[in-house]
């Protein structure tokens, strides 16, 4: 982090799969640079032995007890939703792999 | 050079709750598409998850079934990557700190025949952690469609050091493990029902060395002989390609059943690269303590712990003890018919020959497989039969006729056996006269046996037992034959 | 009766009570006030009144019969369009959802039907709450109603803009990092932000969901404690809802609860940045308060300029994850170039996604990708309890810690439109406040010399919203600021 900060936007798009036109990434990529840059200013803070914080409420033994089964949707309201289906299934275009 | 395989597994096991790991939506294997749903199940905008207790439960009991630690908190990660499985786009799963952690299983391999024990050996277990599933893809001519039912169900992941050195050693151990996982009750580990799904590691390293080559992972082994098929062609091919001065690349290979072969999915370096962190939706549980303590005391006895003592104490042979001691239902079953009679040797034949043998040609004729649980058949029913086989009763013969009787009906042996006149004849004076009926009959016979021919003793015998329907005591048949031609 | 819409919960529950009005009343001059003027400021992204109507009939059928719920009971709230409401578009004013509708209701929506509260209308937002201008909505721009050349503040601008502009009488944002209150404090309007846990976030489309809060908007700081009194739950199916501690009267204790009060100023939120006339307005505020015999403290809050960084990490982070869900699989937009899996995903999302969303998913997908996430997540995860800390150690010291909402009124439309660092600049006040998960409400605070509204900002202790209530609610009272409407 020191060294000035690039993103590889191409890796970092296809991670959250996001399609962006060459113009649209190289905008994006010198506003992040940017971004990043300002970032720097964590390293102005020693956070050496600092338990890092997920959440700002030590909350704990939350859960869902005896196992009793709740109300189902019924398959209309997701074919209802989807872009597409077929006999109660949602369907996509073939998935290789 | 020769090389050694190192083989490490991962099974993927879900686990028997009512609801999933995440909603109370209900699961059942086999209900139509789409109609165990909700708003979690589909990941619908505004939608949290909430931990389901019984299924952290549940693999902190098979953790401490495996001889693993168990956390002392249960938190949970995000493992980021889109397929159309799933319905976030991330599964929920436990990667910094697993619910448990070592662990070992024993194994025990096969041995030079199917009637004799092979050695035992342990398997060190690296990890157990829970997390969920995503839904079912059924891929069609164009197109993929997607059923969600299954999407959420709680999976437990069994992760093994690279502790394995053949692919027998490998069956060994998933046959081991499921056998553990059903006697405790956490899943059914129907491989065919996906209950249970297990990847390989496979690598190559030269005999004698300590340093693990480079692995690559198998995908899709659905069934024992797949995962036996496709870590014997991965350790074929691997061995080819370092025979030929090549070298391995770690890659994640999918096994095609249709071509018993695999192919390379993904390099190394086309990784996932997954984006770990803490989920933020889910707050951590510790661990209780003393009903970890309580999940312990009630733990089965483990399968091949059972199989020791029955031998041991018992004097069973391997041939009985190998057929009983995978089902646990068999085992008590047996334990409870011991308290009738203490016969265990006899009890255990009936129980692994006769009655599982009416079982499997009952389910064949009825739709569904049958348990022990659902027959008519009780401990006290075996148990008398043995009991008055052994007080002379009846003969053994007739107790196999009384035993497919009593199979059907339900009745209790010694009903049977008074209801029918089975009882056997002691009267002697009616046999001794069949007999000497059979002797003079006979003289052929008597002539070898007299030559030192015991054998020829039973052409004598089959009369004597035909007219009175089985019901000759054999001991005193025996007896009474040879008292009468040496006198003769 | 004319202007109802103007009216405060209070003013019109003991109207309601005393028989002078109906809620159909209140709801059709709602209904027409925002016929009137929606065109000009462009609040609301849907509405219908037929339905805001016959809820508003069930009110007073219940009111004529004995039943009234209390002081909510037929009063209509507009929501924003973030929130799920059963039957209602759900789009968080993205592309990605234009047709999806909610199949069931937030738990806040639970909660204020239960308090008999007219559900009204969908109100625009920055697309999934990203951003501080509203001008990132993917269906309209909406303008302040104070000067409709300017912005209305973010992301819960069509929920600050509709109350300033009398289109309901009250509204619902969420506050991931001021998005509540710096649009609260840019349209004159009261807005706050409860302690993280305190309202459950069921239904709420997460944006980053360790910082997400559910709020109100109203008119005065008793509307906002009512509404707050109404929406409070330990919520089943939320796990990070917690169950509301201390005094939870909000509306009875902030007139009993008077002071004087120790009220601490961090002299880091007074410096650089900062508009001049927020600073002189804000300065007396405080003056006001010193009069009324409060204690004055400075006090410090070392890493306050941090919390921009941090929480950029975060948040963006937590939405690229939250965000992953949707892809065109389930629901929401799918490209019609989706010709396999991947396209099926990158197209959809690239299509569905505007600017803001989409740097934001960037951003945060590579603070969490292999190689970065010490550098950037871990690292700022452990800052955030630094900050956590200088609030805590402040608090041993103060009641209560009072600084500007916004660095500055609200600025024209487009003016940081392609300037994202110094958009993200514009939430430095607040932001702090979501990263410890503190309660903080937004009040009227007076005007600039061009009439733009400013805000005074009150933190308070971690379930110390009713001691915020009441110092909000005393400076309130005594200036009447609130009392004062846009021309339209
Ligand atoms: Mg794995
Ligand atoms: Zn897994």
């Amino acid at each position: 982090m020191s060294e000035t900060p690039h993103i590889d936007i191409d890796y970092v798009a296809n991670l959250a799969r996001l399609d962006m036109t060459e113009e649209e990434k190289s905008k994006l990529g010198s506003q992040l640079d940017d971004i990043l840059g300002y970032f720097d200013k964590l390293n102005s803070v020693d956070v050496e032995g600092v338990e890092p914080m997920a959440h700002a409420h030590r909350v704990a033994n939350v859960w869902r007890e005896g196992d009793q089964t709740g109300e189902t949707y019924a398959p209309e309201i997701l074919t209802g939703m989807a872009p597409d289906h077929r006999d109660n299934q949602v369907v996509v275009p073939k998935v290789v792999e | 050079m020769p090389y050694e395989a190192v083989i490490g597994l991962e099974i993927h096991v879900q686990i028997k709750t009512r609801t999933k790991m995440f909603t109370a939506a209900p699961y059942q294997y086999g209900a139509a598409p789409n109609t165990l749903t909700d708003a979690v199940v589909l990941g619908l905008p505004g939608t949290l998850p909430v931990l389901n207790y019984a299924a952290i439960e549940k693999c902190a009991k098979l953790g401490l079934m495996l001889g693993c630690e168990i956390a002392e908190v249960c938190k949970w990660d995000r493992k980021n990557y889109f397929y159309p499985d799933s319905p976030k786009n991330y599964q929920l799963t436990q990667n910094e700190e697993p619910l448990c952690i070592g662990g070992k299983v024993e194994i025990e391999l096969p041995g030079p025949s199917r009637n004799v024990e092979g050695d035992h050996r342990w398997v060190t277990l690296n990890r157990i952690h829970l997390e969920e599933d995503p839904g079912k893809l059924t891929h069609e001519a164009f197109e993929t469609v997607i059923d969600f039912n299954r999407a959420g169900i709680p999976l437990a992941e069994i992760v093994t050091e690279p502790d394995m050195n053949s692919s027998t050693e490998a069956v060994a151990f998933l046959n081991c493990l499921r056998n553990m996982i059903v006697y405790a009750g956490i899943s059914d580990c129907d491989m065919e029902k996906g209950q249970l799904r297990c990847d390989a590691n496979v690598s190559l390293r030269p005999v004698g060395t300590d340093k693990l080559g480079t692995r690559t992972e198998m995908k899709n082994l659905n069934s024992i002989s797949n995962v036996k098929a496709a870590i014997e062609y991965e350790i074929e091919r691997q061995t080819e390609v370092l025979k030929g001065g090549g070298s391995i690349t770690q890659e994640t290979r999918r096994w095609d059943v249709e071509s018993s072969s695999s192919f390379s999915l993904r390099s190394k370096e086309e990784a996932h690269d997954y984006r770990y962190f803490p989920d933020p939706d889910l707050m951590p549980v510790q661990m209780d303590r003393s009903r970890i303590k309580e999940l312990e005391a009630e733990l089965p006895e483990p399968p091949l712990d059972k199989q020791r003592r029955y031998q041991e104490s018992f004097k069973l042979p391997f041939t009985l003890t190998s057929v009983l001691c995978v089902n646990r239902e068999l085992c008590e079953f047996f334990e409870e018919a011991l308290q009738t009679h203490q016969a265990p040797k006899q009890i255990a034949n009936y129980i692994t020959n006769d009655l599982l043998r009416e079982l499997s040609a009952a389910s064949e004729s009825g739709d569904c497989a049958l348990g022990v649980g659902q027959c008519k058949l009780t401990p006290s029913h075996i148990a008398t039969l043995v009991k008055i086989i052994d007080e002379g009763v009846i003969s053994k013969q007739i107790g196999k006729e009384v035993f497919t009787e009593m199979f059907v009906t339900g009745e209790m042996p010694d009903a049977i056996v008074e209801k029918k006149g089975l009882k056997q004849s002691n009267d002697i004076g009616e046999i001794e006269a069949l007999c000497r009926e059979a002797i003079a009959g006979n003289t052929k016979a008597v002539g070898q046996y007299k030559e030192g021919n015991i054998k020829a003793l039973n052409a004598l015998k089959g009369p004597v037992m035909k007219a009175t329907k089985g019901q000759a005591n054999p001991a005193m048949l025996d007896g009474l034959l040879k008292k009468l031609i040496d006198e003769g | 009766m004319s202007d109802l819409h103007f009216k405060t919960i209070t003013e019109l529950a003991a109207m309601l009570a005393a028989g002078d009005i109906t809620s159909v009343a209140i709801t059709q001059s709602v209904i027409n006030r925002t016929a009137a003027v929606d065109a000009q400021v462009k609040a609301f992204l849907s509405s219908d009144p037929e339905d805001a109507l016959s809820q508003a009939k069930a009110s007073d059928e219940r009111r004529v019969a004995g039943k009234s719920l209390g002081p909510l009971d037929g009063i209509p709230i507009g929501i924003k369009d973030t929130l799920a409401v059963k039957d209602q578009p759900l789009r968080c004013a993205s592309k990605m959802l234009e047709n999806y509708v909610s199949p069931f209701d937030a738990t806040c929506i639970t909660k204020l039907r239960e308090a008999g509260v007219v559900i009204w209308g969908r109100l625009n937002m920055d697309e999934f709450a990203m951003g501080s201008s509203t001008e990132n909505s993917a269906y309209q721009t909406t303008c302040n109603p104070w000067n409709l050349e300017t912005i209305p503040g973010g992301s819960s601008g069509g929920s600050a803009a509709a109350m300033a502009a009398g289109e309901a009488i009250a509204t619902l944002g969420t506050d991931t990092g001021g998005s509540i209150r710096q649009p609260a404090a840019l349209c004159g309007v009261v807005g706050m932000k409860p302690t993280y846990g305190l309202i459950s976030r069921y239904g709420l489309v997460a944006f980053a969901s360790s910082l997400d809060q559910v709020g109100p908007f109203a008119r005065t700081v008793e509307d906002a404690a009512l509404l707050m009194e109404a929406m409070l739950s330990k919520d089943p199916l939320d796990s990070t809802s917690i169950a509301p501690q201390g005094e939870t009267n909000y509306a009875a204790a902030l007139k009993e609860k008077k002071g004087p009060w120790k009220l601490g100023i961090p002299h880091e939120f007074f410096g650089e940045g900062i508009n001049p006339e927020v600073k002189t307005n804000i300065e007396k505020a405080i003056d006001w308060y010193k009069g009324q015999g409060c204690e004055i403290v400075d006090i410090s809050l070392p890493h306050s300029e941090l919390a921009v960084p941090v929480y950029y990490i975060v948040a963006t982070a937590e939405a690229s994850s939250n965000l992953a869900r949707f892809d065109g699989v389930r629901y929401g937009h799918r490209s019609d170039e989706a010709k396999d899996a991947m396209t099926l995903f990158t197209k959809s999302r690239g299509e569905g996604f505007g600017d803001e969303v989409k740097r934001r998913i960037i951003l945060g997908t590579y603070v969490l990708s292999s190689g970065y996430y010490d550098a950037y997540y871990l690292r700022a995860q452990k800052v955030r309890r630094r900050i956590l800390g200088d609030f805590e150690k402040a608090f041993e010291q103060v009641d209560a810690i009072l600084t500007p909402t916004s660095p500055t009124p609200a600025f024209k439309r487009g003016e940081r439109a392609d300037d994202p660092l110094a958009m993200y600049l514009s939430d430095v006040y607040t932001i702090s406040v979501n990263l410890a998960g503190l309660p903080a409400i937004s009040i009227p605070s007076g005007f600039t010399e061009s009439g733009l509204p400013i805000g005074l900002q009150v933190i308070g202790k971690a379930f110390g919203e009713a001691d915020m209530f009441a110092i909000a609610n005393a400076f309130e009272q005594s200036h009447g600021y609130y009392k004062m409407m846009p021309a339209l």
